[in-house]
């Protein structure tokens, strides 16, 4: 891939994030209510103090005006203070973030070893109860409520065994919010791994791999699972939005510190500037990783880019 | 799914012979079939079925274990969990519902619109239509709540509104495709109307597969709505919704897990169903899929 086409495909992702940063500053606009109002939680004020409060946070300029400066300030990270804490909003992400990525690491983990695991079992004996069985699992990793999967772990394996913490953020605190995470992506990922080694291993090339005599799990192993897997792979790029929502579900069901949980408390509590800063960045990290995969995808197989 | 739907081709084997006995010859889509319609009558007949009323509390029965008079125990409030499961069908089914109707709906008109527009009107929409599936749809729908304000139906219109932009997308496409065909250009020689084409030609070969689309989505609606009253942004109580109550009893976890485990499992059941039925649906249109029977 030549740089201009990667500065192409980079530079095409502007208008999407424009149009989604002025949907949320369309949104915001919209929520009934004052902002200063909002913002002082139902303090009385002086007419004289509200109209400073709303000359500082920039309310009184024309629409157009607070529009630019909000899409400039949304480039360059900045999204003002927090009502509550009164903490700049990029600071409150930049301390939950690391532990949100941790979890959406560990979820995707647990989702790609589990769901490639039953894709590849269900593709090579195909139609039989082995592909009835795993795909049904599959299924059932897409039907689960992953709050209540979640809630269930942690009663059997945290309260009533005991093997690992209910709380916490190291690594054995992890594991189970990692799986409650993952098993959504495991089922997508394991249905479209079974299609993709179905399809592989009609190939020629797989007929002469077992022709030379190779066993069988060579087969699988070295030749079906490298060509099969990569058209799953490379739509993790949604998966990202799975990782995402996923995070604000088992943040909550497992207390853990994180974006998703900050995301759903400033909803509750009406903090709009923190709402807006997580929108907007969760947004921009998906559309750039689409925009990263699609690249890769052009590297990995260049018949894309022809 | 594959990307590209041959709306015409799917809509004339909908109408063809013995879809329903291929429909319900896979035995994962009969069990889900009959799932449905068990939570379906339930959640019907649950004002008569119900053994106790869903809002009743009683101190004495705080958190009371499983027994013969309460098979799935009692809530924090002394409530009848079995009945409240079983009202609560009513609300995660009629949300999910509606959200879908809502994407569907609204979808489908945009999604028709703008291919039928064409030039300018249908680059840009598609444009618009492609950078609002730049939001994570939770994260959207999350966003609509908080300018909508959190509540039950708030809720199932907020993840309705999030799920617009993708069926306009897909009907754009079926529309596109099917405006090219020879019996559009037919219809066109002879006089007809936008309107009439739109209305006779085009929404008869485009429904059976946003149907189709509709059922598939529907499993993922129930659990997105579930979702974000769990959250505490959707349901709030003392409504009996499923996730609104899971939402409850989770911080009794620990002394009563009956009180997460039975709307838990209904939430599931109801979910699994839906998509055992969906799947073998999208397998019936779409025979270049790989044979699951």
């Amino acid at each position: 891939m030549t740089t201009r086409r990667l500065l192409g495909r980079l530079l095409g992702a502007i208008p999407t994030l424009l149009i989604t940063w002025t949907v949320v500053f369309g949104a915001m606009r919209l929520v009934p209510g004052d902002p200063v109002l909002l913002m002082l939680q139902g303090t009385p004020i002086s007419d004289g103090a509200m109209d400073a409060a709303r000359a500082k946070l920039g309310l009184d300029r024309p629409l157009v005006v607070q529009y630019v400066s909000f899409i400039a300030n949304a480039a360059v990270g900045d999204f003002g203070d927090s009502f509550r804490s009164r903490q700049k909003v990029t600071g409150l992400i930049a301390a939950e973030f690391p532990f949100t990525l941790q979890l959406a690491f560990g979820g995707f983990v647990i989702g790609v070893l589990l769901g490639a695991t039953l894709g590849v079992i269900a593709g090579v004996w195909p139609n039989g109860w082995v592909d009835t069985l795993c795909m049904t699992l599959a299924l059932a990793g897409l039907s689960l409520p992953s709050f209540w999967i979640g809630m269930i772990l942690i009663q059997v394996f945290a309260t009533t065994l005991g093997w690992v913490p209910v709380l916490g953020t190291g690594f054995d605190a992890l594991i189970l919010p990692a799986i409650s995470t993952g098993l959504f992506i495991a089922g997508g990922l394991a249905r479209l791994a079974r299609n993709s080694i179905i399809e592989v291993m009609a190939q020629d090339y797989i007929r002469t791999a077992r022709a030379k005599g190779l066993s069988a799990v060579r087969v699988v192993a070295k030749h079906a699972m490298r060509n099969a897997l990569i058209p799953p792979l490379t739509l993790l790029g949604i998966q990202f939005a799975v990782l995402i929502g996923g995070a604000v579900v088992t943040e909550t069901v497992f207390a853990r510190p994180g974006i998703g949980r900050l995301l759903v408390l400033a909803v509750l509590e009406k903090d709009f500037p923190v709402v807006q800063g997580i929108v907007v960045l969760t947004t921009a990290a998906y559309v750039l990783i689409n925009v990263l995969i699609d690249i890769a995808y052009g590297i990995i197989d260049p018949r894309v880019d022809a | 799914m594959s990307g590209v739907v041959d709306a015409a081709a799917a809509a004339a084997r909908l109408r063809g012979p013995g879809v329903l006995s291929r429909l319900l010859g896979a035995p994962g889509a009969m069990v889900g079939t009959v799932v449905i319609a068990v939570i379906l009558a339930l959640a019907v007949l649950a004002p008569v079925l119900a053994p106790y009323d869903w809002n009743a509390t009683s101190l004495c029965r705080r958190l009371a274990p499983m027994s013969a008079e309460h098979w799935f125990g009692c809530d924090i409030f002394g409530r009848d969990v079995l009945s409240r499961v079983m009202f609560g069908a009513r609300y995660s089914l009629a949300m999910g519902i509606s959200t879908v109707v809502i994407s569907l709906l609204f979808g489908a008109l945009l999604g028709i619109a703008i291919a039928y527009a064409g030039g300018r009107v249908d680059a840009v929409g598609a444009r618009v239509i492609d950078a609002m599936l730049g939001f994570p749809p939770i994260i959207l729908a999350i966003l609509i709540v908080a300018v909508l304000g959190v509540g039950l139906w708030n809720a199932a219109l907020a993840v309705g509104i999030s799920g617009i932009p993708r069926f306009a997308r897909i009907t754009r496409a079926a529309t596109l495709s099917l405006a090219a065909r020879d019996f559009v250009e037919a219809a066109r020689s002879i006089g007809s109307g936008n309107m009439r084409i739109v209305l006779r030609h085009l929404l008869p070969n485009l429904a059976p597969v946003l149907i189709v689309i509709a059922t598939l989505d529907l499993g993922s609606a129930v659990l997105f709505t579930a979702t974000l009253s769990f959250l505490g942004l959707g349901a709030q109580p003392p409504t009996p919704e499923w996730g609104a109550m899971l939402n409850a009893g989770r911080e009794y976890v620990r002394y009563a897990p009956w009180t997460m485990i039975f709307p838990g499992l209904a939430l599931f059941l109801t979910v699994m169903s839906v998509n055992l039925v969906g799947d073998r649906l999208s397998l019936v249109l779409d025979p270049r899929q790989k044979d699951r029977s």
